[in-house]
């Protein structure tokens, strides 16, 4: 399995192959508290890194969505629009957001397990 | 304790209300394909049937009228009845806004005068009545700001919020086209020097700010901070949000801000109706008169009128002249409070306010220093161990009596409890809020569960809002039609 | 002091209590060189001679009867049952705030589920918010939900649209950046919306339907603007498929009051609710099964989603709206279709008689309108100074928007206007 990178914007990315896919973290749907709905983008939307892909809303809070890596969209977890709550249940997992076609390697600036952890032991409260 | 909805109590036995024939000869018909081919489906109820529906909602809401509301930024004072009677007087209610302007000289004259005595209140040398609320004066000023700096062959594209501002400054800004930066606050509530300093430059068009700040603080170095705004060309807008603890006492003119909006709401007591409708006059120093909205009540040689020949205005941001029967009821409160009246008024706000955060004192978590204005800020955080929270004490209120403090606002204090006593509750009232958090406090270390079960004697209790939001239910429809 | 509630003894324990001197003491953060001492504003007053002020004031402006009132031009004078006063009078709601808190404001908080289901019923869409400022802002709000909906930079405009909602709507354009134009013959891939007005502000109707083909052939959501009492007869946008339906409510029971506060209203496709803006009231439930009411979708408002927010408004219309959902149930399907067909009736009667008079002719008169008509006639300003003389206001004159039409003005009828009335409006202007 590859290994998972981070953002300090709290989105996780795991590549396979030249496909990575791409959701929110643990810590980040943790603070959102329940998911009650996505906004995401359609197949073939070209990103680049850093771009806003999407907003996460729960009841109380939105927050936008930042792509970790360039490249094209070819999947959207449709699943999630009747079910916005799988990605609490398992935002590692089913929970995924997106899976984006690269554009080359995953860029620089992202983090690993451990340089994301620090980021978010200086912003829990 | 709930109620049907009017659409579930409709029968079809309900007799239509008696209304007059229409007594001439019959008109031809109107085009078929121009015609409704259903009626809507609107109740069917007698009046009695309306009267009592809407008696029991009532009698479902907590109000000023019956309770108090500290809550933390909206002054919810005691909204005087002679302001209710003034407004539905004929000579007020029963214009028409297009009538001949000599025949409205009195409604002109309240404006104008209105219009004097806010900008007194202010220090501003002229205001627009035009906006609807609060959000929308802001939105008002922003607009003649804007056209100010075009004017001056000036494109500026960034407007400086605090991070601790209401989210009606960053979503204003960002409707009249603005890039929205965020300026931080120090540990002690006050804008970040600093970081103003940093993110000052001649691509910011002006930097709202309220005063008091949203933590009930007053912003102590507000002169430095007009000094280096305006050096650098911008514009200061002031969030009248928390006017009602400087009345009489210092003035946001007299402190470098270009652009003031009030709440009549607010301030000014005109009532709340459940969401509104409020109204949001903007005063402005003069550099930034020529661009207010049209028309402007203006007066020669005794006479009123409307002038809407001024060519640099920003247009109008609403129909007709503002909300009117707001403007009554502002004028008549102050008439009848007087300039001595309003000083008291803002006085005593500040005074409950300290009082109340005084009988707080080791019950909640204070994050700041004293003396507040008219508001202050604690935090639950230190229910955190029992698992509690803001919501949780809020709700406790609610179940005592009260309604509860804004929570969770500002962002910038975790578990924020804003508290907003005004000067119309006594001080037995509160005494007894104070004990009520107590209370609350108490249950909260002795049986936490209880509390989160709270509140238990109201119409319902707490709703499922999470369900609510993902699958969203936004109007009746009848039985088998689905949404 | 009026309104105040602490004794000077008050005062003092509470300044004891906070080991304080003086209420000064409490201002200390405010610099010296900021203070002032007092207001410059006259001295306060009883109740007695404030309300005796306020009526002098009140004495100053010139009342019409009812049924002599003629004008309308977006403020229209109509019967109001007692009933409507008497529920916004009930302090439990006029002096409630915003139902933040769902528990302790379930009275507001279903009457605005049950204003939002009129709404959507009157104007055959699938959802309507919980209320605007008055119609000219949502006309702007709904220009704006196109314009990001679609991403397009420009709204077209039907000629005659209320002027003042497209001056209001080219303000709001120069703000956020859109352009409007004039006239539909630009429509085109850069249009985000379409927006009409039906009736018109000539009063006079147009066909929905193909202004709505229109829109949607160029891409553009179409965007109706109309008078929610004669919905009671016509089409509503959704029968003829507009996307955002919007206008002013005053007709729904609220007073003229020199043009405000009035009502906005919004309503719209389903798909389009989260571009909606303000606020939304759904159902909800508690532990125990019982149905409620709360704010939801509230991650679209400012106070969440701030700059990105779908619009900045917090502070709406609430009691306006409510006092629409009182009139809109008293009347249900018969009593508003009964206004619509008086109105309707009342003002072809108005129009065929003012037709009689020598100088007098319809403006318009191959086109169908229903209780508003435009009117050419000789010598405007004295013929309403002769009704005004009469006690009667007579009807718009709109050179001031349109200076081509110096000579037009604009009647209305509704229901109060009775057939004495109507007869004494044409024996004065045929007094010439």
């Amino acid at each position: 399995m590859a290994e998972r990178y981070y953002t300090e914007s709290h989105e996780w990315v795991q590549a396979e192959g030249d496909v990575a896919t791409v959701g929110i973290t643990d810590f980040a749907q943790s603070q959102l508290g329940d998911v009650v709905f996505l906004e995401l983008p359609s197949v073939g939307r070209m990103l680049e890194a850093g771009d806003s892909f999407g907003v996460v809303e729960s009841v109380k809070a939105a927050s936008d969505l930042y792509s970790p890596v360039s490249g094209s969209v070819v999947e959207v977890n449709e699943a999630l629009s009747d079910n916005p709550e799988t990605v609490n249940r398992d935002p590692f997992g089913a929970g995924w957001l997106i899976k984006v076609r690269l554009n080359g390697d995953l860029g620089e600036g992202l983090l690993d397990e451990a340089g994301y952890k620090a980021v978010t032991e200086g912003q829990s409260h | 304790m709930t109620e049907e909805l009017t659409f579930e109590k409709s029968h079809p036995s309900a007799p239509p209300p008696r209304l007059p024939e229409a007594g001439v000869e019959a008109a031809p018909r109107l085009p078929a394909n121009l015609l409704r081919k259903r009626p809507p489906a609107l109740p069917r109820l007698s009046e009695p049937e309306v009267m009592r529906h809407y008696s029991r909602l009532a009698s479902l809401n907590y109000s000023i009228s019956e309770n108090f509301y500290p809550l933390g930024s909206c002054t919810m004072k005691y909204n005087p009845v002679a302001n209710e009677q003034a407004a539905r007087l004929p000579g007020f209610a029963e214009l028409h806004p297009y009538q001949d302007p000599e025949t409205i000289q009195g409604a002109l004259e309240l404006m104008w005068r209105l219009e004097r005595a806010l900008c007194e209140i202010a220090g501003v040398d002229r205001i627009t009545l035009q906006p609807a609320a609060g959000a929308h004066g802001e939105w008002t000023a922003l607009r003649m700001i804007q056209a100010y700096h075009l004017a001056r062959g000036e494109e500026r594209s960034e407007v400086i919020v605090p991070d601790a501002a209401h989210g009606t400054n960053p979503a204003s800004a960002a409707l009249c086209g603005f890039r929205v930066v965020e300026v931080k606050s120090a540990p002690d509530g006050r804008v970040d020097v600093g970081d103003l300093e940093a993110k000052l430059s001649n691509r910011v068009a002006a930097l709202m700010l309220t005063n008091p700040n949203t933590l009930g603080l007053f912003e102590r170095q507000i002169l430095e901070v007009s000094e280096m705004v305006h050096a650098t060309g911008a514009k200061l807008y002031y969030d009248g949000a928390n006017l009602n603890a400087l009345m009489g006492i210092c003035r946001p003119g007299d402190m470098g801000f270009d652009a003031v909006h009030m709440n009549l709401h607010k301030t000014f007591t005109t009532p709340h109706g459940g969401g509104g409708p409020g109204s949001g006059p903007v005063g402005v120093k003069a550099d930034l008169v020529p661009f207010l909205p049209r028309p402007t009540v203006e007066r020669e040689n005794g006479r009123f009128f409307l002038d809407s020949e001024r060519p640099q205005s920003i247009g109008r941001v609403r129909s007709f002249y503002g909300n009117f029967g707001m403007l009554v009821r502002a004028f008549t409160y102050i008439q009848a409070m007087g300039g001595d009246g309003l000083t008291q008024a803002s006085k005593d706000a500040v005074l409950a306010a300290n009082y109340v955060r005084k009988r707080l004192e080791g019950v909640l978590d204070l994050p700041h220093e004293g003396p507040c204005m008219h508001e202050f800020v604690a935090s639950a955080r230190n229910l955190a161990p029992q698992g509690i929270k803001a919501l949780d004490l809020a709700k406790g209120l609610l179940e005592r009596g009260f309604y509860a403090p804004t929570v969770y606002f500002p962002l910038i204090v975790p578990e924020a409890v804003m508290v907003e006593p005004t000067e119309t509750e006594s001080k037995a009232t509160l005494d007894a809020f104070a004990e009520a958090v107590k209370e609350i406090v108490e249950l909260a270390r002795t049986d936490p569960d209880e509390l989160r079960a709270e509140p238990r004697s109201l119409p319902v209790g707490r709703l499922d809002e999470v369900r609510a939001a993902r699958n969203p239910v936004l109007r009746w429809r009848p039985d088998g039609e689905s949404d | 002091m009026p309104y105040l509630v602490h004794s000077e003894e008050d005062r003092r324990e509470m300044l004891a209590e906070l080991g304080a001197r003086s209420a000064e003491e409490l201002l200390a953060d405010v610099p010296g060189q900021l203070r002032v001492r007092g207001l410059e504003l006259s001295p306060g007053l009883s109740e007695l001679e404030t309300m005796s002020n306020l009526r002098r004031l009140a004495a100053r402006n010139r009342t019409y009867e009812d049924r002599f009132w003629f004008r309308g031009g977006g403020v229209y004078k109509r019967f109001i049952p007692t009933a409507v006063d008497a529920v916004i009078s009930k302090p439990e709601f006029y002096t409630a705030y915003t139902p933040y808190q769902p528990e302790a404001s379930q009275g507001t908080l279903q009457a605005i589920f049950e204003y939002q289901t009129l709404i959507a019923e009157l104007t055959g869409l699938d959802v309507a918010n919980a209320s605007l400022y008055d119609g000219a802002t949502a006309v702007a709000e709904a220009a704006m939900m196109a314009v990001v909906h679609t991403g397009r930079p420009e709204v077209a405009v039907h000629p005659y649209l209320h002027p003042e909602y497209l001056e209001v709507l080219r303000c709001y354009g120069q703000g956020r950046g859109f352009e409007v134009r004039q006239g539909l013959e630009q429509v085109g891939e850069r249009t985000a919306a379409v927006v009409f007005q039906q009736p018109t502000f000539l009063g006079v109707l147009e066909d929905p339907q193909a202004l709505t083909a229109h829109a949607h052939h160029h891409g553009a959501l179409a965007v109706a603007c109309v008078d929610p009492i004669s919905l009671a007869l016509l089409a509503p946008p959704g029968e003829y498929g507009a996307d955002v339906a919007v206008g002013e409510g005053q007709q729904l029971g609220l007073a003229p009051s020199l043009g405000g506060p009035h009502l906005g209203f919004i309503a719209c496709r389903q798909d389009l609710t989260r571009r909606l803006p303000g606020r939304l009231v759904g159902e909800a439930y508690d532990a125990a099964g019982r149905r409620g009411f709360v704010l939801t979708l509230t991650a679209r408002e400012q106070h969440i989603r701030r700059a990105k927010a779908t619009s900045n408004i917090c502070t709406n219309h609430s009691l306006c709206a409510l006092a629409a959902s009182v009139y809109l149930t008293y009347m249900g399907p018969e009593g508003l279709r009964q206004v619509a067909e008086v109105s309707y009736q009342r003002a072809h009667a108005l129009a065929e008689r003012l037709s009689q008079l020598p100088g007098v002719e319809l403006a318009l008169p191959d086109q169908p309108f229903l209780n508003e008509f435009p009117v050419r006639m000789f010598h405007v300003e004295q013929s309403l100074k002769r009704l005004e003389a009469a006690g009667i206001l007579g009807g718009l004159p709109i050179a001031r928007w349109y200076p081509e039409m110096e000579d037009v003005v604009l009647f209305c009828c509704t229901e109060v206007n009775d057939l004495d009335a109507i007869d004494r409006l044409v024996e004065v202007l045929g007094q010439a």
